[in-house]
């Protein structure tokens, strides 16, 4: 598609991934939560799936897609709603990187401490 | 096709000039400044507050005593699930450009998207449990 090279291209392309990775997970977790409505035993069951080592990797890697996506749709809205910032989307992309890997560091050590505390 | 403006890959999608394109291209950016609050919320309340380990049929039904976080839940749900969808047809458009395969994934997503929205609001909305616990928790 719009293939250009450079930063831009890169955040483009992830925004994509992340939205659709993120998009499947959803449709998975409805069926999942779905499942209250049969009783706890199905419930407990398949949400109990979700403490298993690889469960929590995973939902680390989900967290960093919401993440990622949400903070650039919002450089996204910061540009349209002020254009003159695009002299500066390279820097301005770095300085979300840096935020993402800020939130990021602490996020994955609370959700990931179980796994080794035990 | 008209060239996209020289900056577009630097940020968004170009803004459409008017109809159904428009309402679709100012909803993403609503919906994500909500979903922004309300999805990050909902991560930050279920993995970094509570945790998959206290997360169990009580739990929820803990935390389905009120209207509050049903209410939450129901807004988080439909708005990322049209957010999801529509950002898919957008790609679908991006790689598609036969007519009928554009039909037929439109029909795909929109069946998919239709039953999951239902399966969804029915959980929320009719999930009673047995017995009323004690105490709220989130």
């Amino acid at each position: 598609m719009r293939y250009r090279g450079g930063v831009g291209q890169w955040s483009w392309m992830f925004h994509r991934l992340t939205g659709v990775g993120v998009l499947i997970f959803l449709c998975l977790h409805i069926i999942d939560t779905f499942l209250i409505v049969l009783g706890p035993e199905h419930y407990n069951t398949v949400i109990g799936w979700y403490r298993y080592p690889l469960f929590r990797i995973s939902e680390v890697g989900l967290f960093a897609c919401v993440l990622y996506h949400a903070l650039n749709g919002l450089r996204i809205i910061l540009f349209e709603a002020w254009t003159s910032l695009v002299r500066w989307h390279r820097q301005m992309f770095y300085v979300q990187m840096a935020l993402f890997a800020a939130l990021m560091l602490p996020v994955t050590y609370l959700m990931l401490r179980p796994v080794f505390s035990r | 096709m008209a060239a996209p403006p020289a900056l577009s890959s630097a940020y968004g999608r170009p803004k459409p000039i008017g109809g159904m394109d428009l309402w679709s291209w100012y909803f993403m950016r609503v919906s994500g400044l909500a979903l922004l609050l309300l999805a990050l919320g909902h991560l930050v309340i279920m993995h970094l507050i509570n945790s998959v380990d206290v997360i169990d049929y009580d739990f929820v039904a803990r935390r389905y005593v009120g209207w509050f976080w049903r209410g939450y839940d129901l807004l988080l749900l439909v708005l990322a699930m049209i957010h999801g969808l529509n950002g898919m047809r957008v790609i679908v458009d991006d790689y598609l450009h036969q007519p009928a395969q554009r039909r037929v994934a439109a029909w795909l997503l929109h069946g998919l998207g239709t039953i999951l929205i239902v399966l969804g609001v029915v959980a929320v909305v009719t999930f009673r449990p047995p017995v009323t616990p004690v105490g709220v928790g989130q």
